[in-house]
């Protein structure tokens, strides 16, 4: 009996050692990787930096508004944040080589898996980040527009052109991603047209009265250049 | 001869050609301009006639494509018979030229075609006009051309008499932020008339200024700040009192402000070596016999610009927290809650608030369309404190005030230099 439990600790530990000799070399190769990947992103990220400095990215981002959006959410300059993302694009991919040497089937699947999934996930936060900027942009460009036209509620019609550029924004990123495109089409189709429709039956039912003038701004009636003129006149100075 | 004759057509140059040398170039620009055109012509051609018989004189239509008939009135407009206006009929052949002009319809363009032209024809001095002023008069052209082919001035900018609250966008910025920082005062940078020598002609179209996008209202702000910085001779002429038609081109009030001062925010950037190390300020000599007549006075629904300042303040501050610094933001908003008999623009917050958007400008700390885009509605503000507070004032007192204006932004250029390179983002 003890011979047959001592027989099956000693297979047991044998076949252990076995693994360990067997696993032991794949975790050395993954560690090298991990390490030589995180040495080689920080060698990336160091080029990056100062190609992206070359290329002016903080100004051109000053001026395009990127740096506005980056610092209302609490994140680091464009500069920062660029050559970040090549260290983590570079040693994230380093990581999951190392983590495939391990040959473990099951990991390997889901490796490859997220690879094939990897540039979908690119796209979509390109298209995220691009779409903040347009929304930003468009809005801020509705906001002044209003002001200088003295609509009233000008936040209103800014926050709104906001709104719709990020949703559009997200479901076309959800539809990158492919994740429940049907639903995310749906969703927006009668988001949107609800907001429409609503608005269109405001507009026509609360605001009749300033239907009709913007109506007679675009279709002016024969004496209307008079009468704006006169209007003009009054309200306005020449300002040269 | 620096003149790209590829600026102008194949038809202008055959009539340059058949033109030769000139003394005296007169330019003006049109496009649909049929109901004025005429009236700036006769008075154009009796003032040469009158005032510079003796030189070889041009004047040159450069049309941007009207299709009112423009160039035909031009070409056919003349004075029958000069014995009833003047003493003596002209001694040379009087030439005149039209003919549209390459590229986009606007000033620029056509004052690019003008100077070329000015350059090809060797002319000593150029004039241009603007063909919707119904206050032209033949002493203009004396005016504008005397000083640069008699007392060899470079540029002449214009002084028109004007109503009081005319044109304070010129008087209340742009003049006193030239004078402040160009070191001369020069009444009316953004003139429709003007004088310009042919070495300055040729100087100006030296520049790579025409393939930016200076618009309609910059190039003068431009030109008269380029005269300055490159040392040339600049004077100004009394023209009299400046009535011009209807809107041509339905600019409006934003727009007007967001283009001109654009163009000199640009003007500070290209110009910054010199503005930087420059003090004080000077008067230019003046020509021109100075009179006064009564002028129509403006009607201003002040109450409707003040309303719009306040209601809008507000709604404008995450624009302006980009490009202004907190205190001048917080001492905007003060001011609009005051109320209408107490409500005042305080001088040093209206230069700072233009030395924030100038230095802002510079810094690019938003898109430059959308910053210049949120600086009419603090404009609005400003003028109406001026007139609130000068609602009894004659001319003389206002200019009187406008003067103390200037003296302000002298005061607070260092405040510019010191914002031109900070880092508002720091701050915060």
């Amino acid at each position: 009996m003890k011979h047959l439990v001592l027989q099956s600790l000693d297979q047991t530990f044998g076949r252990f050692y076995g693994m360990v000799q067997q696993f032991l070399p794949h975790l050395l190769a993954m560690i090298i990787i991990v390490l030589a990947g995180w040495l080689v992103a920080i060698i990336l990220k160091i080029i990056a930096r100062r190609l992206f400095a070359l290329a002016r990215v903080n100004t051109l981002s000053e001026g395009s508004g990127i740096t506005q959006i980056l610092k209302k959410a609490d994140l680091p300059p464009p500069l920062d944040l660029l050559s970040q993302l090549v260290f983590w694009v570079v040693w994230i991919a380093f990581i999951l080589l190392g983590l495939d040497t391990l040959g473990i089937p099951e990991l390997h699947l889901q490796i490859s898996r997220l690879f094939l999934f990897l540039p979908q996930i690119f796209v979509a936060l390109i298209v995220l980040f691009f779409g903040l900027l347009a929304a930003n942009f468009f809005s801020r460009a509705a906001l002044l527009s209003a002001v200088n036209a003295n609509l009233p509620s000008a936040r209103l019609v800014s926050g709104f052109v906001r709104f719709v550029i990020i949703l559009l924004t997200i479901a076309m990123a959800l539809e990158q991603l492919a994740l429940a495109e049907r639903t995310v089409l749906i969703t927006f189709t009668i988001t949107f047209g609800a907001i429409m429709l609503s608005l269109a039956i405001a507009f026509g039912v609360g605001g009749r009265t300033v239907a009709q003038t913007m109506l007679e701004r675009i279709f002016p009636p024969p004496d209307a250049g008079k009468r704006e003129e006169e209007k003009e006149k009054v309200e306005e100075i020449p300002p040269l | 001869m620096l003149a790209e004759t590829s600026a102008i057509s194949e038809e202008f140059l055959r009539q340059l050609t058949a033109v030769g040398e000139v003394d005296i170039l007169v330019g003006i620009p049109t496009f649909n301009n049929r109901d004025t055109i005429e009236r700036v012509v006769s008075a154009v051609q009796v003032g040469l006639t009158k005032y510079f018989h003796r030189e070889r004189c041009v004047l040159i239509n450069p049309d941007g494509g009207s299709t009112d008939g423009t160039p035909e009135i031009f070409k056919n407009a003349s004075v029958e018979d000069f014995g009833m206006l003047l003493t003596s009929n002209p001694l040379r052949t009087f030439h005149r030229v039209t003919a549209p002009y390459h590229g986009i319809p606007g000033k620029e363009t056509a004052l690019r075609t003008l100077f070329t032209a000015a350059d090809l024809l060797r002319a000593k001095a150029c004039a241009v006009f603007s063909p919707d002023s119904l206050s032209v008069t033949p002493e203009w052209v004396d005016s504008l051309i005397r000083p640069i082919y008699r007392e060899e001035y470079d540029f002449v900018a214009p002084v028109y008499q004007r109503q009081k609250f005319d044109g304070l966008l010129g008087r209340g910025l742009l003049s006193p932020v030239i004078a402040s920082l160009y070191g001369r005062r020069v009444r009316e940078p953004v003139g429709t008339e003007l004088g310009v020598s042919g070495r300055l002609a040729c100087h100006f179209l030296e520049s790579d200024v025409w393939e930016e996008d200076l618009t309609t209202f910059g190039l003068e702000i431009w030109m008269t700040t380029t005269a300055i910085v490159d040392q040339f001779r600049l004077c100004e002429s009394f023209l009299g009192p400046k009535v011009q038609a209807a809107k041509q081109f339905g600019q409006d009030v934003a727009g007007t402000v967001q283009q001109v001062v654009g163009a000199l925010f640009r003007c500070l950037e290209m110009h910054e070596s010199f503005w930087k190390t420059r003090d004080g300020s000077e008067a230019l000599p003046m020509f021109g016999f100075q009179y006064k007549v009564a002028l129509e006075p403006l009607r201003i629904g002040k109450k409707g610009v003040l309303d719009n300042f306040r209601s809008q303040l507000d709604q404008l501050v995450p624009i302006l927290e980009s490009i202004l610094t907190p205190q001048t933001l917080l001492a905007l908003r003060n001011i609009a809650q005051l109320t209408d008999r107490d409500f005042r623009f305080p001088d040093e917050l209206w230069v700072k608030t233009i030395y924030e958007f100038a230095a802002a400008h510079h810094r690019s700390v938003i898109n430059r369309d959308h910053l210049l885009r949120a600086l009419p509605l603090l404009y609005r503000g400003w003028i109406s404190s001026f007139i609130l507070e000068n609602q009894k004032a004659d001319g003389a007192r206002i200019d009187q005030r406008l003067e103390t204006l200037g003296g302000e932004f002298d005061r607070w250029k260092s405040y510019l230099i010191d914002r031109w390179g900070a880092d508002i983002g720091g701050e915060r």
